[in-house]
């Protein structure tokens, strides 16, 4: 029997009874949606995330201070100096690092004519911004010379400017209080968004030799971000600074190594495996209403064998093997499962369309998906129609022409 | 015009039924032959074992005992897939009622069995056009089966059952459903088949029914009781 024919006769079946067809494919149009919804979000977010971590550059390298060992909370060290950073930021000593900048971090209130704003403040070395690609609104960023002159002099994100100054303020030369010190605005960051987990808009830059001799009392720097001049020798060159500031820390065995290097690599990396394991946790759940979907279809085909007993008994009659009637009822519930699922993946796609305009995430559509969601809703029609689709085989000719 | 060798041969043909603990026998040793152009009606009361004839000459069921040869083939133990094949070849089906499938036209109807028994797809419409033709229904083609009166219904399955061109006709009560002039009416289609030289085979209770056929078989109690040639052609009248 031609397989054009048989799926004809399904549809012919399945039309006959639209609001019971209707019904029955429900289960499988929200399990297929929400699958492609969770998949499409949780690529979208993850894709968000590589973009954002990968414009500070595949040649960024973080160097944190403490031995650094999977699964462990970071442990609290202060083995990294100051003067690592400028042995690092030695040219003559490292020709294949780029911009060094040290990188300390608190959280101060932030003071000015009676305004306050809680901010994080980040003291940072000149190279800086060219590391991280800030791009100044108004004024300069922090120099070479503020930095090793120690100098009170701040940069503000837009989003702390508004707060204390209001918007479209011009601020450069005013004075701001942190934690009763006062600093001088010799410039405004352009608005850049949330990377990650901070935000650039809501920071106050001071120089490093600032925050650590005032905010801090400490020589020891808190990381160290360095830049690759070779984006493809990121590796390289990350050996390299682990050798060297062995070599200044007067380690010999490198398991001993007070730091860590770590580049932006294996932080996407880490990203990725979370926002991939959450996928697949949400993901697995939807599949769970698939499951239901199909428990549903099995009931509803088992029900369809018992009406048309006298049919399949006819069918017999001229002809019809076990086979055929096999067939007949496998691909019904596979045409009933296969439409469901191509239901739920325009249903799923025109969601997670929506949803990503009102989220900060863009509209990530795999085909992979959509093969996986037609896959997959071909397997529960089969799975959950074998059963049915068996037990109309086995009627004898007599018994179905004779039921009543 | 009646052939030497029987298409149909029973040879004490036994069938039992076992309902619960007791066994009740519904054929107690039936033998008879149809040739080739033969007009069977076979005849009994309810209970007599017509039924139950009706299904082992129509490859429905397998005898508990005793041959079957169909077309100088052993069929009394084929397989359900074996016998599938045989109904499909050798054997059309007339049924009392349920005889075409719902929602379904009268062509799909009339082109099913020749779906099972691969007849090439671009032969299909044509040849179903054809038996449609036998029983003036042509017109009727792409009407759903629901839609059509019950008389048109017995001769679209009329035409399905010559369109395997088999060995014979099965009607099982085909006038069971209908009024007395279709009734009629469709045993009239069976005689003009069978004077074109068809095997048929009618199982009925009724006596004017049985009337069309040129050989009428009684059944009671699960034996052959009588089995004569008919006198009185109503087609005569």
């Amino acid at each position: 029997m031609n397989y054009v024919q048989i799926i004809r006769s399904a549809i012919r079946a399945l039309r006959g009874n639209i609001l019971r067809t209707i019904l029955t494919m429900l289960g499988i149009i929200i399990g297929i949606a929400s699958v492609i919804l969770i998949i499409s979000l949780g690529q979208g977010a993850s894709s968000s995330i590589t973009s954002q971590v990968s414009s500070l550059g595949a040649n960024l390298i973080f160097i944190v201070p403490g031995k650094q060992i999977p699964g462990r909370p970071p442990s609290a060290s202060n083995s990294l100096k100051y003067a690592d950073m400028l042995a690092l930021a030695d040219k003559t000593r490292m020709p294949d690092l780029g911009d060094v900048s040290a990188q300390v971090t608190t959280q101060a209130e932030v003071v000015t004519n009676g305004q306050n704003k809680n901010a994080s403040i980040l003291g940072i070395s000149a190279t800086y911004a060219n590391i991280n690609s800030l791009e100044m609104n108004q004024g300069e960023f922090i120099s070479p010379e503020d930095e090793s002159g120690y100098s009170r002099v701040a940069v503000l994100g837009p989003d702390v400017v508004a707060d204390l100054f209001g918007e479209d303020a011009h601020p450069i030369g005013e004075t701001i209080t942190i934690k009763s010190r006062s600093f001088r605005i010799i410039g405004v960051t352009k608005a850049k968004g949330s990377v990650g987990f901070t935000n650039p808009d809501e920071t106050v830059y001071v120089p490093a030799t600032t925050a650590m001799k005032v905010f801090l009392g400490q020589d020891s720097v808190q990381a160290i971000l360095a830049q690759a001049t070779d984006a493809k020798k990121v590796d390289e060159t990350q050996e390299q600074i682990i050798a060297f500031l062995l070599d200044q820390h007067k380690i010999t065995d490198p398991v001993l190594a007070d730091f860590t290097v770590r580049n932006s690599k294996d932080a996407l990396s880490i990203v990725n495996n979370v926002t991939g394991l959450l996928t697949g946790m949400l993901a697995g759940i939807a599949a769970i209403s698939l499951v239901v979907g199909g428990i549903g279809i099995m009931n509803i085909m088992l029900v369809t064998v018992t009406e048309r007993t006298k049919e399949i008994g006819l069918l017999k009659a001229i002809g019809a093997k076990r086979k055929d009637i096999l067939m007949q009822f496998l691909i019904e519930s596979i045409v009933l499962t296969v439409s469901g699922g191509i239901v739920g993946i325009i249903l799923g796609i025109s969601l997670s369309f929506l949803a990503t305009r009102f989220l900060p995430i863009p509209f990530v559509l795999q085909p992979s998906a959509i093969l996986l969601a037609v896959g997959v809703s071909t397997i529960v029609g089969v799975v959950f129609g074998i059963y049915p689709a068996r037990r109309a085989a086995k009627l004898s000719p007599i018994d179905a022409l004779r039921y009543e | 015009m009646i052939d030497k060798k029987p298409i149909i041969s029973l040879r004490n043909i036994t069938k039992s039924y076992i309902t619960g603990s007791a066994e009740c026998q519904a054929l107690k040793g039936i033998s008879l032959e149809v040739y080739k152009g033969e007009f069977v009606a076979i005849m009994g009361p309810s209970g007599s074992g017509k039924s139950t004839t009706m299904h082992i000459i129509g490859a429905l069921d397998t005898p508990t005992s005793g041959t079957y040869t169909l077309n100088n083939k052993n069929i009394s133990a084929y397989s359900e897939d074996q016998l599938a094949e045989i109904r499909n070849q050798e054997i059309g089906f007339v049924f009392q009622a349920f005889n075409l499938l719902p929602r379904t036209t009268v062509l799909d109807n009339v082109i099913r069995p020749m779906m099972y028994g691969r007849v090439p797809q671009n032969e299909q419409t044509e040849r179903a056009f054809e038996c449609l033709r036998l029983v003036h229904l042509e017109d009727k083609a792409s009407n759903l089966s629901n839609h059509i009166s019950g008389g048109q219904i017995q001769r679209v399955a009329i035409a399905r059952a010559i369109v395997m061109d088999p060995s014979m006709i099965l009607a099982d009560e085909p006038t069971g459903n209908l009024d007395s002039k279709t009734s009629h009416e469709i045993m009239t289609f069976l005689q003009d088949l069978n004077k074109k030289g068809r095997t048929i085979i009618v199982i009925t209770h009724e006596s004017d029914i049985a009337a069309f056929a040129n050989r009428i078989i009684l059944l009671k109690d699960g034996l052959i009781i009588s089995d004569k040639e008919n006198n009185r052609f109503i087609a005569k009248k």
